[in-house]
């Protein structure tokens, strides 16, 4: 069943358009990421879920009702903010009590909720603390405990975790999932940042310029990008571009530099073009350097640059005159000036037409 | 010896050129403010008349100073303006910065419109309020010439209210300041605080009351120094508007240090009364400065 | 508006919405409540702000007789320049019967001079504070922000003794000591802030580089802190000219700031009072400043903002 249904909604500031027509089918209990660089318009279209922002056209539907018009608090939705927003004055009680007691709720139903709140995330101690005594992570489970307190069917979260360090926050994003997977209510979280958006999400709506540019499951969006921007944009290290051409008679092959890539095992979207411009996307992690193994496609070539990055290796290598990074483990790396084989199988590659960046 | 590198200069004359250029701000913080405050202390235990005589007489000076109708009106009249200058420019001013805070359009203008008196000086300020409260001619004759013949508001004339007279001309001048403040204050909320507030359901007026005023407060304390200090030396619009009449009754302290020293020609008594300015302002400036400073320095 | 998107949105998709169905951006209509008790609010404000300065206006271009039988708010019948010229040129305190003019050039020949040296001053002060960091410079500078909020009631006599051993007390010169003394804590405040914020591997780099402390204050630091120029001087033009106090106590009749003069001529007991003349006199008086703040704009915040420790 539909949880949220967005349909058709557009926003401008002015002559500015920040969002675009958008439409979105978030189904109950789903967890989905909107993932895209700073402007992109994902907080955005998270301020208009909430009812912060006014649409400048279309609809918004939650659980079957229009509320389009509706005020943030009538929507039964709960929010977490980037900065926390917790009320500094008041202890953590009453922030998370703070508007059940402004909705007029019965005393005993309110300590309920709180204390239900405060039991799943584990901040029962902190429960007479105001905010300014807890630490960041501590503040974020706050911030989750007061749209928890709410009870509602609809989470959002506004890129809650970009203000923590990278240790907690791999922590808290292990929490949130927990959570996703207890409650099971629909969650939509807006991130910059593509592990988050990978291990979380149930489905990834990667957003640019106030577009959803794809809208999938992680593994189709990681295995089989729509375009080439999605495709740069998710995985790191990013993905090889060469830029060549598709040509052969028979089966098809991409010409770059001399060498040809035959894409007999590429799935093709539709019949493959003949002697259009391509760009040829492989991940580092698809590409093998003397693994000894017989690749559809393999040449040689010389070591430019090793970056060691803990367990694998990042290994730089030319394609002609285009770069080819090659992820391998540590202990297998070639050195500096090597001369190595390298090997892939097109099968995993993607290809994009080089004018319009779409998937061929 | 081993230790004594060769060329390094000694430590006066390090930095000797940021000394030198400092030169200016040593003498002033050291000859004009504490020399010149420490003199008049000083000063203020002698007989001075006309001129300054170190001829000691312990308490006497303060002793008149308290039993002078002249100053004790004086006192009086500053509580009472002080009091309500404090907690109108405040309100007003959050009010009108609120207002301001609405996302509204033409936001510039009003707030260009309410701050302009904050750039005339007092004497201005209070030259106009002189004229719009001129019993013949101003506000009062306005109300009464529209019909309503008993209608009588004339405090520059009359001495209950002519404080109120003053502090009417005050707010005009400077609640434009607070505004700026408090809207600066307001600025610096954090956007999802508002944010926070709207899901939770919470009405404005209760966003502001017990979130928005509390996470203010260092911008409130801020300008309560600021407009208390500012109270405290109130001089030119007393004697632009009034000068202190009708008879005494709106004298205040800064034109009775200056009417003793330089007209009745009474050092001991101004010096006297400029100690005990002083110390109303110290009352109020130490426990802000140690609050605002030294509380961060523990912190820190 | 509404209702023809909606019937839009409708006929595109008629399953899901329906004729009535919110669509787009809330209604909100023009005159809401909240537009009422805002607009209305500020509205009202503005004028009883604007008011005084309309009544200055139009009371400063009547003529005595219409003064007398109108009132204050009627604009002139019959508009008249005679009180601005006699403002300016004619009207009398004490014995000198030359003007405001007289006011008006002694208050340029304080406010010139003063804006310059205290800003000058000020500046290097910043720097030295915010760049160079001395034994004890700390110390100095706390004291001058204290002193900022110390009575001038407290410190005026001690200066006139100074003023009088250096031979300038009376002088005009006396005065732009005086100005500079003052202005020190507040402009000295807002560079060393300014400066401060500076990103301090310029200043390193610089140094490396072998520039030392006058040379980099004027290749470096000066160049990039037009800014804050401007934001000093308006804070001291506005204040030196509006100034009273140290006027009436350091000057001599001769050498009164406009001020000083204007509240001469209008408390003046002698003679009938000529309000038109009053009012154009206190107009001009209050033109520089009202002219600087209109053209300065946002600075002209900023500078408060920035200097609200002056009081």
């Amino acid at each position: 069943m539909t949880s949220i249904l967005i349909k058709d909604v557009s926003l401008s500031f002015g002559s500015v358009d920040v969002l675009k027509s958008l439409n979105l089918d978030i189904a109950d209990g789903e967890f989905l990421v909107l993932l895209g660089p700073s402007g992109c318009g994902k907080s955005t279209l998270l301020n208009c879920i909430a009812g912060l922002l006014d649409v400048s056209a279309g609809q918004i539907f939650i659980k079957g009702k229009n509320v389009t018009w509706a005020e943030p608090k009538d929507r039964g939705i709960g929010m977490v903010f980037q900065s926390y927003a917790l009320y500094p004055q008041m202890t953590v009680r009453g922030n998370l009590s703070f508007g059940l007691k402004n909705a007029r709720m019965a005393k005993d139903e309110i300590e309920r909720r709180v204390a239900r709140a405060a039991e799943i995330l584990q901040i029962e101690p902190l429960l007479d603390r105001k905010p300014a005594q807890l630490s960041g992570g501590q503040r974020q489970r706050v911030a989750i405990g007061r749209a928890l307190v709410r009870d509602v069917d609809v989470f959002l979260f506004d890129e809650p975790l970009s203000n923590l360090d990278a240790k907690l926050r791999s922590e808290l994003r292990v929490e949130i999932k927990r959570l996703h997977q207890r409650l099971g209510n629909t969650m939509v979280y807006v991130t910059h940042d593509q592990i988050e958006a990978l291990t979380l999400a149930d489905r990834i709506a990667i957003m640019k310029g106030g577009v959803i540019e794809q809208l999938d499951t992680p593994h189709e969006i990681y295995n089989r990008p729509v375009n080439r921007y999605v495709a740069g944009f998710i995985g790191s290290p990013g993905m090889n571009f060469l830029e060549g051409v598709i040509d052969g008679a028979g089966e098809p092959m991409f010409v770059a530099d001399g060498a040809s890539i035959p894409l007999s095992r590429y799935a093709f979207a539709a019949a493959a073009p003949r002697g259009v411009p391509a760009t040829f996307g492989i991940r580092p992690e698809h590409v093998s350097a003397n693994s000894g193994m017989d690749w559809p496609f393999s040449m040689k070539s010389r070591v430019d640059v090793v970056e060691p990055m803990g367990s694998d290796t990042l290994v730089w290598t030319k394609l002609g005159k285009q770069d080819v990074a090659v992820r391998m483990p540590s202990e297998r790396a070639p050195r500096l000036g090597d001369e190595v084989t390298i090997g892939f199988d097109p099968m995993r590659a993607s290809v994009f037409d080089s004018g319009s960046g779409q998937r061929l | 010896m081993a230790n004594d590198a060769p060329g390094r200069p000694n430590s006066l004359f390090r930095n000797l050129n940021a000394k030198i250029a400092s030169i200016p701000m040593i003498f002033t913080a050291l000859v004009v403010f504490v020399g010149g405050t420490v003199w008049t202390v000083v000063y203020s235990f002698t007989n001075s008349r006309l001129l300054p005589r170190l001829q000691f007489v312990g308490l006497d000076q303060y002793e008149r100073l308290w039993s002078t109708p002249r100053w004790l009106a004086s006192i009086e009249n500053l509580m009472i303006y002080g009091v309500l200058s404090l907690i109108f420019s405040l309100t007003i001013g959050f009010v009108l910065a609120a207002l301001l805070d609405q996302k509204i359009r033409f936001e510039s203008v009003f707030r260009t419109i309410i701050l302009y008196p904050f750039a005339l000086s007092f004497i201005v300020t209070g030259l106009v309020w002189q004229w719009l409260l001129n019993p013949d001619f101003g506000v009062q004759h306005l109300v009464r010439s529209a019909g309503w013949e008993s209608f009588t508001f004339n405090p520059l004339y009359d001495q209950s209210i002519v404080i109120y007279g003053i502090l009417i001309a005050a707010l005009w001048q400077g609640t434009g300041l607070v505004m700026c403040l408090m809207l600066a204050g307001l600025r610096g909320i954090d956007e999802d605080i508002w944010k926070a507030a709207r899901v939770d359901g919470i009405p404005m007026w209760k966003t502001y009351l017990f979130i928005v005023i509390p996470m203010m407060r260092p911008v409130f304390v801020t300008t309560l120094v600021i407009i208390a200090s500012g109270i405290v030396r109130v001089y030119d619009l007393v004697v632009a508007q009034t000068s202190g009449g009708p008879g005494h009754a709106s004298e205040v302290p800064a034109k009775y240090v200056y009417d003793y020293m330089f007209s009745a020609q009474n050092l001991g008594q101004g010096f006297a009364a400029s100690t005990m300015m002083l110390v109303t302002v110290m009352i109020v400036v130490v426990p802000w400065a140690y609050l605002e400073f030294g509380g961060r320095n523990k912190r820190g | 508006m509404a209702d023809v998107r909606t019937a839009v949105a409708g006929q595109a998709d008629p399953v899901v919405v329906g004729a009535r169905e919110p669509y787009g951006p809330r209604p909100r209509p023009v005159l809401s409540r909240r537009n009422i008790i805002v607009y209305g609010t500020l509205t009202i404000v503005a004028l009883y702000y604007l008011m005084p300065l309309y009544v200055m206006i139009v009371t400063s271009l009547k003529g005595m007789p219409e003064i007398r039988f109108g009132n204050v708010f009627a604009p002139p019948v019959e508009i008249t320049f005679e009180p601005w010229v006699k403002a300016w040129a004619t009207a009398c305190t004490g014995l000198n019967c030359d003007g405001l003019s007289r006011g008006f050039w002694n208050s340029v020949r304080i406010t010139i001079p003063s804006v310059i040296i205290s800003i000058l001053i000020a500046s290097v002060n910043g720097y030295a504070l915010a760049n160079w960091r001395f034994k004890g410079a700390n110390i100095f500078f706390t004291i001058l922000i204290v002193g900022a909020f110390i009575p001038y009631q407290v410190m005026i006599y001690p200066i006139v003794i100074i003023l009088r051993e250096m031979g300038v007390y009376g002088t005009l010169t006396g005065l732009v000591i005086v100005h500079t003394i003052f202005g020190m804590p507040i402009n000295t405040l807002l560079f060393r802030n300014y400066f401060a914020s500076v990103p301090e591997e310029l200043f390193k780099a610089a140094r490396v580089d072998g520039a030392g402390f006058w040379a980099i204050y004027f290749r470096i630091m000066l160049p990039m802190s037009l800014p804050i120029f401007v934001v000093s001087m308006i804070i001291q033009v506005t204040g030196i000219w509006n100034d009273f106090l140290f006027g009436v106590v350091y000057t001599r009749p001769e050498t009164y700031p406009m001020t000083v003069q204007l509240n001469n001529i209008v408390n003046s007991v002698q003679g009938v009072k000529e309000y038109n003349v009053n009012m154009a006199a206190t107009l001009l008086t209050g033109l520089v400043p009202l002219v600087i703040y209109f053209i300065s704009g946002k600075l002209f915040v900023r500078g408060i903002a920035a200097g609200a420790v002056k009081g």
